[in-house]
């Protein structure tokens, strides 16, 4: 007995060690290899005119260019991407793109202008989720032949009326902009899909990379292009796994069997801080966390009450505390990074002011009023910060909590009385954000026009609406960013809606990486420039 | 025998069907859009129309469940809604990673649990038994989800005896991908068989701490099975009469009971290979696993039924082939049941 046992315990333990002993080699990461991990199972379509999830964009962002760029280095200016230049005509109706000469696509094809007119109108012809960005200049699949066309090297591209030319170039940086190769995706075509199948698991374009595998839910590897026309990649291949969970991560990054990670948590962040091996970055994401107030309940349209609740959430104690690392106070519907956005805090936690206007505003005390909430832990310790503050002024607030198709369903329908919120910009262009939170053409319930933010609270931006509208058309750039920074004073002290918190993306990367660039809150991330 | 199998198969049929049915009901009736996954909520009218009628979302459910069938007949389980891909394809991708860890796991379920059952059984209440009861219970009830963690903390992290999450390095996954034969989709075996012995040893120093794991928690099941069958046998006339005539006690135990132990042991074995054959969420998710489970759950979430459905159907069948597979060897154990 006894020695049977001595033999399988034997057993166990050289199989520990026939599996442990290579492990030690193998500790670092490839030179030629940026190993990265992250959640990638938002990814729905890698198709560039299709993908519209963040790391999809970003898998986009390197295997594919747009005919202008936001630059890496320099954030928020726009750059010649694969046109030379660019120019609108006086009547700010007609764009005209000289598209760069000597640039190839991965297949070898060279990039011409038919190609570029071919990929936007193949936008508008698969018509997916994104195709918005561009189809608000007035595309559909009937005209655009008409309205983008090419000769030679450049096309001109003819708008349905006069926008702001920053608008226009702004939406030509967004994934859904990107050039690919239309012989190429046209030869794989299958039923008449212009080749979207075929570009769910293959890559064609002008990027710095191109895809040499993908696997939904796992991950892909990247091979760098030769003789690219922007220079060519530092590093040779990008390997990213799909790792889920953050501790997971963080302990490849510790034992440096990942270079960069990307979905720590602020736990993971703090047990990593005081790691010499180890840096953190932080940037701003995208996202805004709001409040937004049902204009159909009477005591909610009322704007002292409205006025109270601003002075009544407590920004910087949630943003320390709760959120600390992943969210920081923003109050204005721009996220910082855009063009014209604001970033001043004027609001704070007063509660004496918060009851003040409470009593003011003639509501009967205490106002008895619920609020819709997603059922995940942030959302849940913001709502409950909320509860405790707002009670304090005199607003009994109950928690609805539901998940996130209900809370969303609510909201869509005009059902709720508060919601707790977040929002993420389309394209990198302030109208995204101005139009959903200050732009609400039809107030009535048959609008069904839950597009706008603006409707689903039921709220009536009246001349604010009118200012979106302007700036939009603004055909002077600083001109243009200073409407956006009049509208977002007035859209944060006069509306429906409380604008609380901007998030922050936060990186772990090992010591020797450089030059990661994750695009911040309008761009998205480049892995061209890494070195290590 | 062949009657054996003939209804083992229409057992599989029927168990297929059934299973299928409720999987396809239950997938109707969960609050969850799949358009919406697929499309977003920015989507317009027209976007979601276009890809209902794509989806033939159009159609009455019971229509949509017998076109499903029928083409699942053919062997075709549809097109993965997020993904667009066959779905038998990223089945046939996923199912080798769980079915490699699944094996390992129980192998190492089987060849710990099976002994130290043995041992608390023929040392009730010493010190022996205490320890096989308590490293049990510990199996049963501590969450996977934090005993992986502190694995991983412990014999990567600290101690580097193992490898980290994932399958392999990215050296050997990149090698794997461009330059080699994938012949089962099992790394282990395909690395063995293209020879590449640094990859397969790289493999093994993946798998090991995730299967040790899966392993513990069969372990414990198989353990605590392996006590009370073989306190029941030990109890029995012919043991004592064995004992009476002198024969070694090792030889009483692992020859005599065990042989009668061994009928519902199979059975036990089998429930616990199958289970870990469903793909551990959890344990995949801290290991960055791309297993069967994970595909699943991933699916569910996205309301992708197709992907669900295929996945359902290869868990199913795995079950009822595993069921029959032990019937069998029931047979060969048992003069008994061939009767």
């Amino acid at each position: 007995m006894n020695l049977k046992h001595g033999a399988c315990r034997a057993a166990v333990l050289a199989a520990l060690m026939a599996g442990a002993a290579p492990a030690a080699l193998f500790a670092e990461t490839p030179a030629d290899t940026l190993v990265i991990a992250d959640a990638i199972d938002d990814i729905v379509s890698i198709d560039p005119h299709e993908a519209f999830e963040f790391s999809g964009l970003d898998l986009a962002n390197n295997l594919y260019d747009t005919l202008i760029e936001l630059d890496p280095t320099k954030p928020g200016e726009l750059v010649p991407g694969l046109a030379e230049s660019w120019s609108v005509s006086e009547d700010g109706l007609t764009y005209t793109f000289k598209i760069k000469s000597g640039i190839t696509f991965s297949s070898g094809n060279p990039l011409t202008a038919e190609d570029v007119a071919g990929s936007l109108r193949r936008v508008i012809k698969i018509d997916k989720t994104p195709a918005f960005i561009l189809a608000q200049f007035g595309f559909t699949a009937e005209n655009v032949d008409q309205m983008i066309a090419f000769e030679g090297d450049t096309v001109t591209i003819t708008t349905d009326k006069v926008y702001a030319p920053t608008f226009f170039y702004n939406c030509l940086t967004a994934g859904v902009a990107n050039i690919v190769d239309m012989k190429t995706v046209m030869a794989n075509e299958a039923d008449g899909d212009m080749g979207n199948n075929w570009l769910k698991s293959n890559s064609a374009g002008t990027g710095a990379y191109v895809l040499k595998s993908y696997k939904q839910n796992e991950g892909y590897i990247l091979e760098a292009r030769e003789g690219h026309w922007r220079g060519d990649a530092k590093i040779k291949n990008v390997f990213m796994q799909h790792v889920p969970e953050g501790a997971t991560e963080r302990l490849l990054l510790e034992k440096g069997d990942i270079d960069i990670a990307r979905a720590l948590t602020p736990t993971d962040v703090e047990g990593l801080s005081g790691n010499a091996d180890i840096k953190i970055t932080t940037d701003s994401g995208g996202q805004i966390y709001y409040l937004a107030m049902n204009q159909k309940v009477e005591a909610l349209a009322n704007p002292k009450v409205l006025d109270a609740m601003r002075w009544a959430v407590d920004y910087t104690g949630m943003a320390d505390t709760i959120l600390k690392g992943q969210w920081q106070v923003h109050q204005a519907f721009l996220p910082s990074g855009f063009l014209g956005a604001l970033d001043e805090t004027p609001y704070a936690l007063d509660i004496e002011k918060g009851k003040a206007l409470m009593a003011e505003s003639g509501v009967e005390l205490p106002l008895k009023v619920s609020m819709t909430v997603r059922n995940n832990q942030e959302r849940m310790d913001i709502a409950q910060s909320i509860q405790n503050t707002f009670a304090q002024i005199g607003i009994e607030l109950t928690l609805d909590v539901g998940d996130g198709a209900q809370v969303l369903d609510k909201y869509r329908a005009r059902q709720h009385d508060i919601t707790l919120q977040t929002w993420g910009p389309d394209y990198p262009d302030p109208h995204t954000n101005a139009s959903t939170f200050a732009m609400n053409p039809d107030n009535s319930d048959e609008a069904k026009a839950t597009g706008y933010l603006a409707w689903r609270t039921a709220w009536d931006p009246g001349e604010l609406g009118a200012l979106a509208e302007a700036a939009v058309a603004e055909m002077d750039g600083e001109k243009r960013a200073a409407m956006y920074k009049e509208l977002q004073e007035k859209h944060r002290d006069d509306s429906a809606f409380v604008l609380m918190f901007q998030q922050l993306q936060q990186t772990g990367l090992r010591g020797n990486v450089e030059g990661f660039y994750t695009g911040g809150a309008v761009d998205s991330a480049s892995y061209w420039l890494v070195t290590k | 025998m062949v009657f054996a199998l003939g209804g083992g198969l229409l057992t599989l049929a029927l168990t297929l069907l059934g299973l299928l049915l409720f999987t396809f009901v239950i997938s109707r009736v969960v609050p969850i859009d799949p358009l919406l996954s697929i499309l977003g909520e920015r989507a317009t009218a027209a976007q979601y129309e276009a890809a209902r009628l794509a989806l033939g979302l159009d159609e009455p459910m019971w229509k949509q469940f017998l076109i499903y069938l029928g083409d699942a007949l053919q062997g075709d389980l549809g097109t993965s809604i997020r993904s667009r891909q066959p779905v038998l394809s990223e089945v046939a991708h996923r199912f080798p990673a769980t079915l490699e860890l699944a094996t390992l796991g129980t192998l190492f379920g089987v060849i710990t649990g099976v002994p130290a059952g043995v041992l608390a059984a023929t040392r009730p209440g010493s010190i022996a038994d205490q320890v096989v009861r308590v490293v049990g219970l510990m199996g049963y009830s501590m969450p996977v989800f934090w005993l992986g963690l502190i694995g991983l903390l412990v014999f990567y992290g600290q101690l580097d005896w193992v490898a980290g999450p994932g399958r392999l390095d990215a050296t050997y996954q990149m090698m794997l991908e461009f330059q080699m034969t994938q012949y089962t989709g099992m790394i282990l075996l395909d690395s063995a068989l293209n020879g590449a012995w640094d990859m397969f040893r790289n493999a093994l120093s993946h798998i090991v701490l995730p299967a040790a794991l899966l392993g513990y928690i069969s372990m414990a099941y198989i353990s605590r099975m392996t006590r009370s069958f073989m306190m029941n046998e030990l109890s029995q006339e012919y043991i004592t009469t064995a004992r009476v005539k002198g024969m070694p006690e090792w030889r009483v135990v692992w020859v005599h009971a065990m042989r009668n132990v061994l009928v519902p042991l199979i059975t036990v074995i089998a429930l616990s290979y199958a289970y870990l054959l469903e793909g551990s969420v959890l344990t995949e998710t801290i290991f960055a696993w791309p297993g069967l489970g994970s595909y699943i759950t991933d699916a569910l979430f996205a309301a992708d039924m197709p992907a669900v459905l295929g996945g359902t159907v290869v868990v199913g069948v795995a079950f009822v082939t595993l069921n029959m597979a032990s019937d069998i060897l029931y047979r060969l154990v048992d003069p008994r049941a061939r009767a």
